[in-house]
């Protein structure tokens, strides 16, 4: 077993013993004819956990989230939270709400009529609608605008109100569709931050989903990784960024370079880098993140690797400056460093050994 | 952008076509309404308000106008109770079948009116099929005279040739219902019934009145179906209408009811098409 499959069992079997399981989603799959848009998903859900499920469009992240909502029927498989077999139940009995994409507001109702629907049609008592209905809009902040209709309200308002519409019935757990995709970059930033204090503020469990890496960096606990209707890994935002499994996940989360060489003997040799490892022989794969490698210091020591280039590129960040280097063999090594000071030409590199992590070109099945 | 010359060409011909068209024969009929017939049947064209006076002594007028109200009224809530689940159906769970049933409801429009008009004669007739068919199970042991000849007719009638016309708007509205309010309501604990009151009703308000109003106008002006199986208590206000403008020779009296029906449908499309406003959200 290699370092970094030891390292994705430990901490996925720690990160489920701290917590109890609230949903749990069991072998699903899912196919429309012939089309295969899930397939053997295995996923649980921590009480109070915000999880993302992050992928590219075309992933069967929304398949997978409207199946746990009730909207689609798995075509295999089993939903579960706690012992309650949710998937054969109707979406308006499954104590699960959604907050869509498009918020999906009745826009025949004022503001304080839509975050009232979920109470009324369970036939609570008005006098405790009515102060559930102001609770939810004052956490949202969206008081003022409780006699206004949807159409007279901003699409950021607009989705605070469907968040409130959709806690206001204090679920067990709330399902989120790419929310904050219709947002300008700003007020997207600004929900991100909101979204996770108002989640540990009521401590239900969140499932967000989005195919924006960094919100889910920012935002997750942990993080499910979905390509072609496959899990590729399933971790927390940095196990996922420093230890990734596979090299989709290694690309697809942050930047990388993606280093294809040989072992033999213990020593990995990928182009002209040579290093020592203790890993079996046969070709291997290596992630190397860019801010792992650095312009070299001339300190020799044991497990730093060496490489000369020349630059090719440098794009200026502000705080960081990213540098393509084409080595003596061809490759191309990206770098991230802090502001070099100005334009560069030769240039030696160097990394530590450690940091180049081996990946698999396709998640491992059990 | 477009030149004056290019603006005048493409908007003078429906501008005159209105004109000579429509706006001055109501003009003609308008004038009509106050002059009057003269023993050698002539028009006199003395400007009083007899004839408009002669609509609300007479009973036989505001009697016919009432009744036509009244049959078109029965219509249009028959053909909104017809319609409407058609419409649901075929807009939230016909599936695959929905364009080929959306169809069937469309054909009988290609079908001459006067054939859909007499098809019911030869059922409702006295040795007309239904007829028939109940004396043959001995439900019945003569002819039911009610069927054929009356206002039942003409309602029923009415209704199969206009429920398409109130189906239209009212499917429409349905399909413009986006799907996620359905999913939203259902998500928030809302059973399929409750959705249906407070969400996929309120939100097809538009096409309802748009298609009671097609119903109603529609029914209220027919004067076929009346003619053909009303029977003497059948006849609506068309009728005496057409008699007036033919046989009675009395167009000052016709015009002035025409006038009069005029000012009902104007006022019911100003009234429907506000509240198809108040209740539409796009």
């Amino acid at each position: 077993m290699t370092t970094s499959e030891m390292a994705v069992i430990t901490t996925s079997a720690s990160d489920r013993a701290g917590r109890d399981s609230l949903l749990s989603i069991r072998k699903v799959a899912k196919h429309f004819g012939k089309n295969v848009v899930l397939r053997d998903i295995s996923l649980d859900v921590a009480e109070g956990e915000f999880l993302t499920i992050l992928g590219e469009s075309g992933s069967g992240k929304t398949t997978l989230l409207r199946i746990i909502a009730g909207f689609e029927t798995a075509s295999a498989g089993e939903v579960w939270m706690g012992e309650e077999r949710l998937d054969r139940q109707p979406p308006y009995r499954r104590r699960v709400n959604t907050v869509f994409q498009h918020y999906a507001l009745f826009p025949h109702l004022t503001v304080e009529q839509n975050v009232a629907y979920g109470l009324r049609v369970a036939k609570r008592p008005e006098v405790e609608i009515a102060s559930r209905v102001a609770e939810a809009l004052e956490k949202v902040k969206m008081s003022v605008y409780a006699k206004s209709k949807p159409s007279k309200i901003s699409g950021g308002q607009q989705q605070r109100i469907a968040l409130a519409r959709a806690l206001v019935n204090r679920p067990r757990l709330l399902l989120l569709d790419e929310p904050l995709s219709a947002l300008d970059a700003n007020l997207r930033r600004q929900m991100q931050v909101e979204l996770k204090s108002l989640q540990r503020e009521v401590g239900i469990s969140f499932i967000f989903v989005t195919h924006d890496q960094e919100e889910a960096m920012v935002m997750s606990d942990r993080i499910a990784l979905l390509r072609s209707g496959e899990l590729e890994q399933v971790a927390t935002p940095r196990e996922i960024y420093g230890r990734p499994a596979t090299a989709y996940a290694a690309q697809f989360i942050g930047h990388t370079n993606l280093l294809k060489g040989e072992v033999r003997g213990g020593t990995v040799r990928c182009g002209l880098l040579t290093w020592a490892a203790a890993l079996p022989d046969g070709p291997a794969l290596f992630s190397l993140r860019p801010e792992n490698v650095r312009l070299a210091t001339g300190n020799s020591a044991a497990g730093i690797v060496r490489a000369r280039g020349r630059v090719r590129h440098q794009a200026f960040h502000g705080a960081t400056e990213l540098i393509r280097v084409e080595c003596a063999d061809g490759s191309v090594l990206v770098v991230r460093t802090p502001g070099s000071g100005g334009a560069l030409n030769d240039v030696e590199l160097e990394f530590t050994a450690t940091d180049a992590i081996l990946v698999r070109e396709s998640p491992e099945r059990i | 952008m477009f030149s004056r010359a290019y603006k005048a060409a493409v908007t003078l011909p429906p501008l005159v076509w209105v004109t000579v068209f429509l706006l001055m024969p109501y003009l003609l009929m308008f004038c009509y309404s106050f002059w009057s017939v003269s023993a050698s049947q002539t028009i006199v064209h003395s400007w009083n308000l007899d004839n408009y006076g002669q609509l609300l002594r007479v009973d036989v007028y505001w009697q016919t106008l009432l009744r036509s109200m009244w049959i078109a009224a029965r219509v249009t809530v028959f053909s909104l109770v017809l319609g409407y689940p058609l419409a649901y159906f075929l807009s939230f769970y016909a599936g695959k079948k929905k364009d080929l049933l959306y169809q069937l409801v469309i054909i009988p429009l290609w079908v001459s009116y006067l054939v859909r008009a007499y098809a019911w004669k030869t059922i409702l007739g006295s040795d007309g099929v239904l007829n028939t068919l109940l004396q043959y199970v001995h439900l019945t042991k003569h002819p039911l005279e009610f069927l054929l000849y009356s206002p039942f007719a003409v309602v029923l009638t009415l209704t199969h040739i206009y429920t398409p016309f109130s189906f239209l708007p009212i499917y429409a509205a349905l399909e413009h219902i986006p799907r996620h309010l359905v999913e939203a309501s259902h998500d928030l604990g809302a059973t399929p019934g409750q959705t249906f009151w407070k969400v996929i009703l309120p939100l097809s308000i538009p096409g309802v009145v748009a298609g009671a109003t097609f119903a109603f106008v529609l029914s209220l002006g027919d004067f076929l179906a009346p003619l053909l199986l009303g029977g003497p208590s059948g006849i609506m206000i068309s009728n005496i209408v057409v008699s007036l403008f033919g046989a009675a020779y009395n167009w000052p009296l016709g015009a002035a009811i025409s006038f009069c029906m005029l000012l009902l449908v104007v006022t019911l499309l100003v009234f429907s098409e506000r509240l198809e406003k108040k209740w539409s959200f796009s």
